[in-house]
């Protein structure tokens, strides 16, 4: 396959990139469907092909192609070159690349058991016999599973000598109940909202116990209809761990791409609220909160070895006790900014040219526990697993709805909430985060559903959190 | 004739009489070309074939994508395989038999045709409408095969092209954006767009925070097409509403006399093929006609559970999402922007929605914030710009009886959160809309 890379490469400087690079990538999915203990699809899907960049002045140029073959190859690479050209009409600064280590590579998910090998009648027997447990909850009328698993292989060779390949493997799934109201529904999902993915194999389904929480979860969402609604008001709130890491992701993730900041997102995605002028200046929130960008966490759902543009993973801060340090970036973007490429710029397949992608950005553990946290709050709200998201495109303005809520008065959690929701502005409801769990609270996160770029991708990212607690939120917010 | 035909029939063969079985055979070429800072820096195109194959052996279901086509019959092989090791599907609502299948014509050999240069040249006429300000945005151009096959003997092909600008200008932090989507390439004026953005930007200077409330509003189709996406996705989906999680009624007076909603993928304006990934032809469904629910969207599975004919919606993922309407029209008035806006004492005009997510998908209230141009209307006329502003709002509720005051002349292709090319909506101006929060929280 390095071959094809290397034709590729070659076609595209014989058709004069400054510089190019390649991926052949050959990936496959399985994504398994059970709603009511009945299986609503079982879909796998191969995709095989080689995408070139090429590099002219201010534009990357790239084509990709099925075909996988040598003079397919090169000859996508003399169209990403021929696109990069045609660019030149519209131009702007030429677009520099910071300089990394040129690397021959190989890089392997840890793993223990294929996911792959493993029978889809195993998989579907197991999210039938969850979907019956929620089930036989009085009120549950839709319970439904989803397992998904990729196994992906890519070839990278630049002009500047890079020669990687890379294994990844990642795994996930969930499942969710739902009773129906009158005029409403209510649901709640396990482990989180969407499911969890990792990297690894099927072990990370088996660790979570997916049968012995089916009943607590259907019961909870048959609960919540007869619930009180969650009043209009301002309180502490506290947020489990993957509501936390969802906050992470839409308004410190997303906001500390560096493509946002230099405005290359700006008619989509959005901007930044973030002003690199301000950068190891701005508070970003309080000194409990320190957040790092890692691709290296075992585990976690935004692991590799090397990013598409080889640059090898790595740690970086982006924020340190309350402080904005760091950002996101890749070669191209990190050179424009003065900044050293943090190897950060992933593609969703051989078609899709590599961005800046989160990888795993995180909160690291404070030294709380909830249940700590919940003794040492007087009046506020805790809230689990998300159902909504919403913020704007500088990352500041957000509302989240959450599937569950109970009060907590005087150290105690009280009665269940309904439709909680909670709204703020980004600096300042960080600036209010005034405890923090940790220990075996703090879970690598995976989010499979991160959308951005034109054309969309969708890229796998992780974020590792725990319990928090946040003073005076407004709560409550509803049509 | 097309490859993805041949490639169709040869996957038919292969699977021979082992099962039953249905191929879409999709491919062409897509390409993209986004500009931000007022230059292209991202260019891109791809090349390539998809085929999906789903089939049923002894009532046992399997589907499988790929894009190799060096190894179908391995890949044929295998999906019958792993096919005959699942339980029976007791849903499964067998293939769609031999029928016909109306060409809707929306293919234009230009855009098919249309090179980067050609894609440049329209983002050059955006970037010199907005003269200082910094543009953003794409232009795309599409060209696809589609060939279906079955082994109940039903064929049908089809092919299509679409076209977009899409761009905001940005001037002073005040930023405004403009679209277009067409089957040609020539329909799409990149100047015209990007002055539209460069006049809502400059309008957008000076922008004020406003208090919060319910305020009337003039929509510009770009919020409308969120809301007839919302309406159609969670609303007019045949899965959700037999799961009970739909508004709608079909047979009840649930919006205002003045809508009329339909999805229609034979309009002549319409983008994409004339049948389903299942086969079916695509034809006109009525959503609401005269403010009452008409029709919901079916493929075979949900047809079947409901006992009507699938209306030809069975599209990838429907199995798990739904079937989606998203060829929809939403009848326009004989208002133009200028009377709406006029007829306004005191209301905001809102040119785009921005990340619009669900609260209750039955009661479809969703939150979501103005984006690219929100002004404030007083005594009939524009007099400000005002921040973007957050809204937590029933969708179904904002169109009820007596709440749309006017619908507008000017309906067109405009982008819906999920995409381009799938929502052809006007202007309305709406009794009210319920905003949540400012600029500052």
């Amino acid at each position: 396959m390095f071959d094809l890379a290397r034709a590729a490469v070659e076609g595209a400087l014989a058709a004069g990139a400054q510089y190019a690079d390649a991926r052949v990538v050959i990936s496959k999915n399985q994504s398994i469907a059970v709603l009511n203990q009945e299986p609503q699809s079982i879909d796998q899907a191969e995709h095989a092909g080689v995408g070139v960049r090429a590099l002219t002045g201010s534009a990357w140029g790239f084509y990709a192609t099925s075909d996988l073959t040598t003079a397919a190859a090169r000859r996508a690479g003399e169209q990403s070159a021929a696109i990069s050209h045609a660019s030149a009409s519209v131009p702007g600064p030429d677009m520099p690349l910071a300089d990394v280590a040129v690397t021959e590579g190989f890089y392997e998910t840890p793993s223990d058991e294929d996911p792959f090998s493993i029978p889809i009648s195993e998989k579907v027997d197991l999210l039938v016999a969850v979907t019956r447990t929620m089930q036989e909850v009085n009120g549950i009328a839709l319970a439904s599973g989803n397992l998904s698993f990729w196994d992906t292989n890519k070839w990278f060779v630049s002009s500047q000598g890079h020669r990687i390949h890379q294994h990844l493997v990642e795994s996930g799934g969930g499942y969710d109940a739902t009773a129906l109201g009158e005029n409403e529904t209510q649901r709640r999902s396990y482990p989180q909202s969407f499911g969890q993915y990792e990297t690894g194999g099927y072990e990370t389904v088996r660790k979570w116990d997916y049968l012995g929480n089916a009943g607590r979860v259907a019961e909870e969402a048959a609960a919540l209809l007869s619930a009180p609604e969650l009043e209009e008001g301002e309180k502490s709130l506290i947020l489990e761990g993957s509501q936390l890491a969802l906050q992470i992701h839409e308004s410190v993730g997303h906001a500390i791409e560096l493509d946002r900041i230099l405005g290359w997102e700006a008619a989509f995605a959005g901007t930044s609220h973030l002003d690199l002028e301000n950068l190891h200046t701005h508070k970003y929130g309080s000194p409990l909160m320190n957040i790092t960008a890692d691709a290296t966490l075992p585990g976690a759902l935004g692991t590799f070895g090397y990013d598409d543009e080889g640059t090898a993973a790595q740690r970086v801060d982006i924020v340190k006790e309350g402080t904005w340090v760091g950002v996101l970036s890749g070669r191209d973007s990190a050179s424009i900014a003065g900044l050293a490429p943090g190897g950060m710029v992933r593609a969703d397949g051989y078609n899709r040219l590599p961005m800046v992608r989160m990888t795993n950005v995180g909160i690291l553990p404070g030294d709380s526990s909830l249940e700590e946290i919940i003794a040492d709050t007087k009046d506020g709200v805790y809230m689990a697993t998300n159902r909504s998201w919403s913020i704007d495109d500088k990352r500041l303005n957000f509302q989240f709805g959450c599937e569950i809520g109970w009060e907590v008065k005087d150290g105690k959690l009280g009665r269940m909430v309904k439709n909680p929701t909670y709204t703020g502005i980004t600096p300042r409801f960080w600036g209010q985060l005034d405890k923090l769990a940790g220990g075996d609270e703090w879970i690598h996160w995976g989010t499979p559903n991160c959308g951005k770029g034109q054309p969309m991708q969708v890229a796998h990212t992780g974020h590792s959190a725990a319990p928090g607690r946040f003073a005076s939120v407004r709560l409550g917010v509803r049509a | 004739m097309s490859r993805t035909i041949e490639i169709a029939g040869h996957v038919l063969d292969h699977v021979g009489d082992r099962a039953e079985a249905e191929i879409v055979v999709s491919g062409g070429e897509s390409a993209l070309t986004r500009f931000a800072n007022s230059f292209i820096h991202q260019n891109v195109a791809d090349e390539g074939y998809e085929v999906a194959l789903r089939v049923a052996v002894d009532g046992r279901v399997n589907a499988a994508t790929t894009t190799s086509l060096e190894s179908l019959d391995n890949f044929v092989d295998d999906t019958i395989g792993v096919a005959s090791l699942q339980r029976v599907d007791e849903g499964w609502p067998g293939l769609t038999p031999p029928r016909d299948v109306v060409d809707p014509k929306h293919f234009d050999a230009a855009t098919a045709a249309a090179d980067p240069a050609e894609r440049a040249g329209k983002v050059a006429d955006f970037v010199a409408a907005g003269p200082g300000m910094r543009a953003a945005g794409y232009c795309e151009t599409v060209g696809h095969d589609v060939a279906f096959v079955n082994t109940a003997g039903h064929r049908a092909f089809g092919r299509y092209t679409r076209a977009s600008i899409d761009g905001i200008q940005q001037r002073n932090g005040a930023a405004g954006s403009g679209h277009a989507t067409s089957q040609r390439i020539g329909d799409i004026d990149g100047g015209a767009v990007g002055s539209l953005a460069a006049q809502r930007a400059n309008q957008g200077l000076d922008a004020f925070d406003l208090k919060p409330g319910e305020y009337e509003v003039v929509l510009a189709p770009e919020c409308v097409a969120t809301i007839a996406m919302f309406l159609s996705y969670y609303g007019f989906n045949g899965k959700h509403h037999a799961e009970g999680q739909s508004f709608a009624d079909v047979g009840a007076k649930q919006f205002d006399a003045s809508i009329n909603l339909y999805d229609d993928a034979t309009d002549s304006r319409a983008l994409g093929v004339g049948f389903d990934a299942e086969g079916t032809p695509r034809q006109r469904l009525d959503l609401v006609s005269g403010g009452v629910v008409k029709g919901l969207a079916h493929d075979r599975r949900t047809a079947a559970k409901a006992r009507v004919a699938p209306t030809g919606h069975g599209d990838p993922g429907s199995e798990v999402w739904g079937p989606l309407p998203t060829h929809v029209f939403l009848d326009g008035g004989d208002a133009s922007v200028e009377e709406m806006i006029a007829s306004v004492d005191r209301g905001l005009y809102v040119a785009t929605f921005n990340y619009c997510r669900v609260l209750d998908p039955k009661a479809l209230s969703v939150t979501g914030l103005t984006r690219n141009g929100t002004f404030m209307i007083e005594n009939g006329k524009i007099t400000g710009a005002v921040t973007n502003m957050r809204f937590t709002q029933s969708f179904v509720d904002a169109l009820d009886q007596g709440r749309v005051h006017a619908i507008g002349d000017d309906a067109r292709f405009a982008d819906s959160e999920f995409g381009p090319g799938m929502m052809y909506v006007p202007s309305l101006h709406l009794e009210g809309w319920n905003f949540t929060g400012g600029a500052g929280g």
